[in-house]
């Protein structure tokens, strides 16, 4: 038994890209949420609207780095985040504009509403391709790790080593900066307020003089932030791929009907859910176990309950169980 | 103008589209368009039935087409004996002790009352039957891939004729939208949407990943035709198509190769003749009069008696095994299965473009959907490099831009996809040859 290195090995395998990981889901999930609860829809699009902001941050940051621009230790992708909400912005106002008011207007029922969403989701997945095409680009700079397993060794003297990689910390800390300044956003000021009555009662929020337009503008303006930040610090941590953002969807939907439709805080722990529930299920054990069974019982295998290739099996089944047992989702969501 | 008079013309116009390819570029790109054009078709159907006659909106066809191409290798490729002898039992078993393990869990379930003893049990039983079931299944898999990887290192099929597979195809995908309607209908509409999402990515990397089931990546090739359909190399050995070629006057290469699309071409309209025939008869009867109230007013349709969620299970059921079936003729055609190919945007939201555009409800209109759309879908590109060609052309030669335009020329496809699909539901949302 060994509990210390257990536990470090747990850490640095599993605790720590979940936790990188589900931040990322949720600040993507939260985006499909506030659209659902406001907008009432289930938006495809989102996948390709954070495959978007990430583009243009990407662009800028290349174009800081030919400058010689830099963050420091950080990543200058930080500095270039700001355009890429920028423009993310006025991407979505304008397809709102263009697209998303008419049918709004008509009052079409929420099935065209998603099929319109796909329509877009097109558009949006032709345009970065064909600006950045369809290629992995990686886009990370400054310092690579926060803690060096080799480090933490040296420092505890233990024999498992954990590694921290700078963009897990700054995941950490941006999402949850994201978040407070969100709910303090939603529950604080006069515009959050209107969202909020607006996405609990329609024609109530309608009656007590709430312009539906400007709760409609403040959405999507906030939900472009939120993917593009999410976008960001996912293509960081890992990679930026056009395709793998798309496929980020089904987890994405998966942590917002876990939290329930409509429920920010409920999209946040779906996130986490998801991201552990994938994390733990395709993570070899063998690592772990090693420290905390006896050498007679040492496993031969990997441990591993599912290859990684399963990972998105993962979310579907939690998709599956929590519409067959609690449809409203674990937090009381919107949908029934 | 009247529809009498403006069904046909549209689809003469498609008609005529195909011919124009034929004569401008060649008629085995020409019968290639048609054979795809012909299977999406049919694929078009299959989702207007869902979509059209009941309101069922599936974004998971990509799943269902490529379990129909599973279908059709299960039962036309030679079994290879030496793996089924190396671990063909244990795997079975295997999946036997899965397959009951989940129905002993949903027994369970239902029999005991709710509490924290039936968590309890219903986790333990899960637990076991998980670790059973891959202490079974590892050594059997690891045993059937070991039999020669490179060429076989899987099961193989059944050896049955390969037209047989098309309707096992069509099970296949039913039995899967059995598992999710059930699941996902009765619930908001959008539910059904994420499952199909969720599970066409699963099905996709389950053909992906086992190879003792479908050689993953390693692709399954060389899956015998229909028998209606000889092969090019033994027509250009036949003295009498030799003959009758030269009668024609044509190049015995190019003639053998158009006889065998233009066969496959006869196969497949067979097939979607009689599927219209029996889409029709459905939707003009009561049971189509009943889907079309349902999807119009759900509530009214319940409080007349009708099982709203019941019949959309059937209908969803029943269109995706037309799906199926598509796929596994296409799979069929291809001569090969090819997991790494299968692409959402391709599978799934094409077929989709083809339904809105074509005229959702409408049996017909989801057929010229089927035709148009994929004729536009393999035309954009050279006509999208053409005109990349055209804007860049002032641009000097060699410079980046330029270049990165004219790679970027194949993306313009999904720009103009999304844009038609957009068009067409915001400006004339009941489509070319709308619901009567």
């Amino acid at each position: 038994m060994d509990l210390l290195n257990a536990f470090v090995a747990l850490a640095n395998f599993v605790l720590v890209p979940a936790i990188s990981y589900g931040s990322q889901l949720a600040l993507g999930a939260l985006g499909i949420t506030l659209v659902y609860g406001i907008l009432r829809f289930s938006n495809f699009a989102h996948g390709d609207v954070m495959a978007f902001g990430t583009m243009v941050t990407i662009l800028v940051t290349w174009w800081f780095q030919d400058m010689g621009v830099s963050f420091g230790p950080l990543p200058t992708a930080l500095l270039a985040l700001p355009f890429g909400i920028v423009a993310t912005m006025a991407l979505l106002v304008g397809t709102d504009r263009l697209v998303y008011r008419f049918y709004r207007r008509k009052k079409a029922a929420p099935i065209i509403l998603v099929m319109v969403s796909l329509g877009v989701m097109f558009i949006m997945n032709g345009l970065v391709r064909f600006i950045i095409g369809p290629d992995d680009q990686r886009f990370a700079d400054g310092l690579r790790f926060l803690i060096k397993a080799r480090d933490f060794k040296a420092m505890t003297g233990l024999r498992e080593g954990l590694a921290i990689k700078t963009s897990a910390g700054i995941t950490v800390v941006t999402a949850i900066i994201v978040v407070a300044a969100l709910f303090w956003f939603l529950n604080r000021t006069r515009t959050g307020k209107s969202m909020r009555a607006f996405s609990d009662n329609e024609d109530l929020a309608l009656l007590s003089g709430i312009n539906p337009e400007r709760v409609v503008l403040y959405t999507w303006m906030i939900v472009g932030a939120l993917s593009t930040i999410a976008g960001v610090l996912y293509g960081l941590d890992k990679s930026f791929k056009p395709f793998t953002y798309f496929q980020l969807l089904l987890p994405m939907f998966a942590a917002a009907i876990v939290g329930g439709l409509g429920n920010p805080v409920g999209a946040i722990a779906g996130g986490f859910v998801i991201a552990f529930s994938e994390v733990t299920v395709t993570y070899a054990w063998k690592k772990v176990l090693v420290y905390l069974l006896p050498d007679s019982l040492e496993p031969d295998g990997l441990v591993q309950l599912m290859s990684t290739d399963y990972k998105f099996a993962v979310s579907f089944a939690i998709l599956i169980i929590v519409l067959l047992f609690r449809p409203t989702g674990l937090f009381k969501g919107k949908a029934v | 103008m009247k529809p009498a008079f403006k069904n046909p013309l549209l689809f003469g116009v498609v008609f005529a589209l195909i011919v124009t390819t034929g004569f401008m570029q060649s008629w085995t790109v020409a019968l290639k368009l048609l054979n795809m054009g012909l299977i999406s078709a049919i694929m078009a159907l299959g989702v207007n039935m869902q979509w059209g006659y009941a309101g069922l909106f599936n974004v998971g066809i990509m799943g269902f087409v490529a379990l129909g191409g599973l279908g059709a290798v299960l039962v036309s490729m030679p079994p290879v004996g030496e793996a089924w002898s190396a671990g063909g039992a244990r795997a079975l078993l295997a999946l036997g002790v899965a397959a009951a393990t989940i129905g002993a869990a949903v027994a369970l379930w239902k029999r005991l009352r709710p509490g924290p003893k039936r968590g309890l049990l219903l986790t333990a039983l899960l637990v076991a039957g998980f670790f059973l079931f891959r202490w079974l299944f590892d050594p059997a898999v690891a045993a059937i891939e070991a039999v020669n990887p490179a060429g076989t290192g899987y099961l193989g099929g059944l050896g049955l004729p390969v037209l047989i597979g098309w309707p096992v195809g069509g099970l296949l995908a039913a039995g899967a939208a059995w598992i999710v309607g059930k699941t996902a209908l009765g619930l908001r509409s959008d539910y059904l949407a994420i499952a199909t999402l969720g599970i066409a990515e699963i099905i996709i990397a389950v053909l992906k990943n086992e190879d003792w089931l479908s050689r993953g990546v390693k692709n399954v090739t060389g899956i015998p035709r229909p028998f209606v359909v000889p092969y090019e190399i033994a027509l250009q050995r036949s003295p009498w198509f030799l003959s009758r070629m030269q009668a024609l006057g044509v190049d015995p290469v190019t003639g053998s190769s158009v006889a065998v699309k233009l066969l496959y071409a006869v196969l497949f309209a067979l097939v979607l003749l009689a599927l219209i025939w029996l889409s029709q008869k459905a939707l003009h009867s009561p049971w189509g009069r009943m889907m079309r109230a349902i999807r119009d007013n759900e509530e009214a349709a319940e409080a007349m008696g009708k099982d709203v969620t019941g019949r959309h299970l059937q209908i969803f059921v029943l269109g995706s095994a037309v799906v199926g079936i598509a796929g596994a003729m296409m799979t069929t055609l291809d001569g090969q299965l090819t997991p790494g190919t299968y692409q959402p945007l391709r599978f799934t939201f094409l077929i989709w473009v083809m339904v809105v555009v074509g005229g959702s409800g409408n049996n017909w209109g989801a057929v010229l959907g089927g035709f148009l759309i994929w004729f536009l879908w393999v035309e954009v590109e050279p006509i999208g490099l053409w005109l990349m060609n055209v804007i860049t052309a002032g641009l000097p030669e060699g410079s980046a831009l330029k270049q990165h335009l004219i790679e970027s020329a194949a993306h313009m496809r999904l720009l103009t996809m999304g844009l038609i699909l957009l068009l067409v539901l915001r400006f004339s949302p009941r489509g070319l040859i709308p619901e009567r």
